[in-house]
């Protein structure tokens, strides 16, 4: 074992890289369900978790604890292997989209060796995570069959009919992007977007010549909320109306594995359209004189942050909270800190301006989520036929036209 | 022995012991997957070749679209567990002979041909330098094939409608 890394580090150096961004993807993911869960109670003006340690910040690892406890349930007359295959499938395909996304420009080093911050970058990395995303499809689609229910079978039937019929729409919308970038490996599509116009503007493609790309966007959102499944497009599971779809035969951690396939969806589409339509890492201010204290916004955002949550948690009802609280916000500041310093002040820009992006998508997920109702069948199908995949139509012809008349 | 050797093996075995599940399985979803293992084990292949491109549309276009077209009917019609039936007399007769036939055919080329055919080691090739082949030399040969298949599309559109 040990000669197989001396003589390939890429792979020992690869290897570390995945654990570390499976531990902390998984991590992201379980908080994001307590984000999901705040942002929709707030919108409805409740609570949302609050028991589970303080502002129900514990309530993620409770969940978990109990979807390793429940029993688990195998239907009968369920085809077992494809049961069981179903949801494996579905998390797997997800999780590895993550492999592709960059989320900084600078290179680290580990053992030595000087790697991207970014699994794989491969140079056909758009065209590979549409693959993996095509794929997804048969996680829901197998779970909806195998499951012997005529509830799951029709939640899988109307995934499998959505998603064929949107990712239409997803790939053309980023044809747009592609035309002006030129490239389909994703560095260089941010790299491409560098770059103010008039000083100040940012050259993202939302907003960039010779085409902004502003009907890409809109189609490439859309088709994303319905391809991960969401609402107002979630009627494969359209608790109302089939139980749970596909996932109503699925108990304890099975259950839990599509939940966090459908997260790690979510948060690949988020990376997507930063990287896409918004730049990636690329900071919204300027590289100028007048501009260097921009660089200092991500160490004074977690200060103040930090801060903030020290001051209030001092003062929160719980003795818990007053000393769990405490404590998150002095390594909040504490980072703050270390991202003043000049060694990492120029290695935090990327990966912060990236992941706030990144944030900010998955708060219009909820905030969609929290607002709108959900779709009829036949609205869901003509809304994408004759509406969204027309628009991607039209948008790769005018961007084509732009991109040809450019001097 | 390289690494890329072993994969290609994996793979290898990966696609025949997919094609041979899929005529042994007796259920038409398990066959339907065995043919997605064996698409995905041949964008394998593509790809220890240096053909990004070709493997990820292999997969995108294979098994991502036609393969869930066919899961989807399969569903819809919820088709059970196939009969097995004796032997049909066509088969027996015609089909296993031509078959021993185009097997011996197929080892004796090979066995000919290994050491007369040169090996080309070509590195990546990129999507532009396919792209440029495929709409500045061959665009006539394309832009065919893409009316054929609208004509088949209409084609298909036209039988469905025909029933009131």
């Amino acid at each position: 074992m040990n000669a197989i890394f001396a003589a390939h580090p890429l792979l020992l150096v690869s290897l570390v890289k995945i654990v570390v961004l499976l531990f902390l993807l998984m991590t992201a993911l379980a908080y994001l369900t307590w984000f999901e869960r705040k942002v929709v109670a707030h919108i409805q003006a409740r609570w949302g978790p609050y028991r589970v340690g303080p502002h129900g910040l514990l309530q993620p690892l409770a969940d978990g604890v109990k979807f390793l406890f429940k029993e688990d349930v195998t239907p009968a007359g369920a085809d077992k292997f494809i049961f069981l295959l179903a949801p494996f499938l579905t998390l797997s395909l997800a999780v590895s989209a993550i492999a592709l996304i960059p989320f900084g420009p600078m290179d680290i080093t580990i053992f030595g060796q000087q790697t991207p911050l970014q699994v794989a970058n491969v140079s056909i990395g758009l065209l590979f995570l549409f693959a993996l995303s095509s794929i997804g499809v048969y996680g829901v689609a197998l779970a909806g069959w195998a499951s012997n229910s005529k509830y799951s079978l029709l939640g899988g039937l109307r995934s499998t009919a959505q998603m064929i019929s949107y990712e239409l729409t997803l790939t053309l919308s980023v044809v747009g992007v592609l035309l002006m970038a030129g490239t389909l490996n994703f560095r260089e599509i941010i790299l491409a977007q560098s770059g103010f116009a008039w000083g100040f503007l940012p050259k993202w493609n939302l907003i960039a010549s010779p085409l902004p790309q502003v009907l890409g966007f809109v189609c490439f959102f859309t088709a994303a909320i319905a391809e991960t499944n969401r609402l107002p497009f979630d009627l494969p599971e359209a608790e109302g109306e089939l139980g749970a779809g596909f996932h109503t035969e699925y108990s304890s951690f099975k259950f839990a594995m599509f939940f966090i396939g459908e997260y790690a969806s979510m948060v690949t589409v988020s990376c997507l359209a930063a990287i896409l339509f918004f730049g990636g890492w690329l900071s919204p201010f300027p590289v100028a004189h007048n501009w260097s204290w921009t660089l200092y916004i991500p160490a004074a955002g977690f200060i103040i942050a930090g801060i903030g949550i020290l001051g209030y948690g001092v003062r929160y009802s719980t003795i818990f909270g007053k000393l769990l609280l405490p404590v998150v916000g002095l390594a909040v500041a504490g980072l703050g800190i270390l991202f003043a310093q000049p060694m990492a002040i120029e290695f935090v820009q990327g990966p912060f301006w990236f992941l706030l992006k990144v944030v900010l998508f998955l708060f219009v997920y909820v905030w969609v989520r929290g607002t709108l109702p959900r779709f009829r069948y036949d609205q869901l199908m003509a809304l994408g036929w004759k509406v969204m995949f027309p628009l991607a139509l039209a948008n790769v012809v005018l961007t084509s036209l732009a991109v040809a008349a450019r001097p | 022995m390289h690494v890329e050797t072993v994969l290609f093996f994996v793979l290898a075995l990966m696609a025949i012991g997919g094609a041979v599940n899929l005529i042994v399985q007796r259920h038409p979803i398990h066959s339907a997957l065995s043919l997605i293992v064996v698409m995905v084990a041949l964008a394998g292949e593509y790809l220890l070749l240096g053909s990004e491109f070709i493997a990820a549309v292999q997969i995108i276009v294979y098994a991502g679209a036609i393969m869930v077209l066919f899961v989807f009917v399969i569903m819809l019609l919820n088709a059970g567990v196939e009969e097995r039936t004796h032997v049909s007399r066509m088969a027996q007769y015609v089909g296993v002979p031509v078959a021993a036939l185009l097997l011996i055919e197929l080892v004796w080329s090979i066995r000919r041909g290994s050491a007369a055919l040169p090996i080309q080691v070509s590195g990546t090739v990129s999507t532009s330098q396919l792209a440029t082949l495929l709409f500045r030399g061959y665009v006539f040969p394309f832009e065919l094939t893409s009316v054929l298949i609208l004509v088949a599309i209409i084609g298909a559109l036209a039988l469905a409608k025909r029933e009131p």
